[in-house]
């Protein structure tokens, strides 16, 4: 039976996760409420973002007590999506490099 | 019923640690995720094409962001309440994020308690988490009224650029759909779990298949996911 593999786990590690991402949610709200502006508010929203995530997937969707086979197959092909960003920021920059040239004349 | 994970008489070869490990399973010609219910393999690569999805929407969001000369409005203070005659930044928001991580805390223990066959706990948790669910579609319906009595539209808003509506309606209409089709499952899953379908084998309304267990973890991979879009929404939309 499947279910004899199935995931289980003490209570104590999943309170402990949802206190660590209210902490986590506390904190990127306290960036908005202290209006941190500039690469600090950005940075400290990433990293906040970045744990929150890696937490929920990692332990409330319990992926690190998967095999890497699944593991492999679910996160790798997330890598395409860090292409596209990129591209779409050179793409977004030229076509605000061809407003400012072809809208902005003579402001 | 070859198909039914819970007939399977095969044994669960061993955990290889590393890419050794990887490389056994996806040549065993055989399923290539040992130990895993085929249901919670395609809802995984369900969440890999809707992680895309969103993805498209969010970097679609970053494009139109970067790319106009006119002024993004100011999400801090476009999501503005006012409590007395206080305005207070992102209150909404702020409520909605922590309703959805509390709705994920509790779904992970109701699928803890689910394994455990512990039916009554689970059930309740999993009622517990479609009220905090349809409770924050709540929240959310009432924000779209806020925003579109202000004159928020797709094409057009008070505030600056005029992307920020089609934005915001996209991507926080997505996620909202999401949810809705979540709370949806939930109460059905909570039915399934309170009346013992899992324990005693009946079959599904839907799919006249016997269930198990696992169909709550199905479930939660779900659930989670929808708190995950969340925390992106939330970061890139509201707090960049």
């Amino acid at each position: 039976m499947a279910s004899k593999e199935g995931q289980q786990h003490p209570i104590g590690i999943y309170l402990w996760i949802w206190g660590l991402l209210f902490v986590l949610s506390a904190f990127s709200y306290a960036v908005d409420w202290y209006q941190l502006q500039g690469m600090l508010r950005w940075s400290l929203i990433l990293i906040f973002m970045m744990l929150k995530a890696g937490f929920i997937c990692a332990i409330f969707m319990h992926m690190v007590w998967e095999r890497l086979a699944l593991i492999y197959a679910i996160l790798l092909p997330c890598i395409a999506i860090l292409f596209l960003m990129v591209f779409m920021i050179s793409e977004s920059g030229y076509t605000l490099w061809t407003r400012m040239v072809y809208f902005m004349v003579g402001m | 019923m070859e198909e039914s994970s819970s007939t399977e008489p095969i044994t669960i070869p061993p955990h290889i640690k590393g890419n050794k490990g990887v490389a056994a399973d996806w040549s065993s010609d055989q399923k290539a995720f040992k130990g895993v219910p085929w249901g919670k393999a395609m809802m995984w690569i369900f969440l890999v094409s809707d992680t895309f999805v969103f993805s498209i929407f969010l970097i679609s969001y970053m494009t139109v962001r970067k790319s106009t000369k006119v002024e993004w409005p100011n999400a801090s203070e476009v999501f503005a309440l006012h409590v007395g005659h206080v305005s207070v930044p992102l209150l909404l928001i702020a409520i909605m994020t922590f309703i959805l991580i509390t709705s994920s805390g509790t779904m992970a223990m109701a699928v803890k308690y689910g394994y455990e066959k512990k039916r009554i706990p689970c059930a309740i948790l999993i009622l517990i988490t479609a009220i905090f669910g349809a409770s924050f579609v709540g929240m959310q319906a009432f924000e779209w009224t806020k925003l579109i009595q202000e004159g928020v539209r797709p094409w057009d808003n008070p505030f600056g650029a005029p992307q920020f509506g089609a934005v915001f309606f996209m991507v926080t209409g997505f996620h909202g759909t999401h949810v809705t089709i979540g709370v949806i499952f939930l109460f059905i899953m909570a039915r399934k779990v309170w009346r013992g379908d899992f324990d005693t084998g009946r079959r599904g309304f839907f799919t006249s298949q016997k269930s198990d267990y696992e169909a709550i973890e199905i479930m939660g991979l779900y659930w989670h996911f929808v708190d995950l879009v969340w925390v992106f929404i939330f970061a890139f939309f509201y707090l960049w």
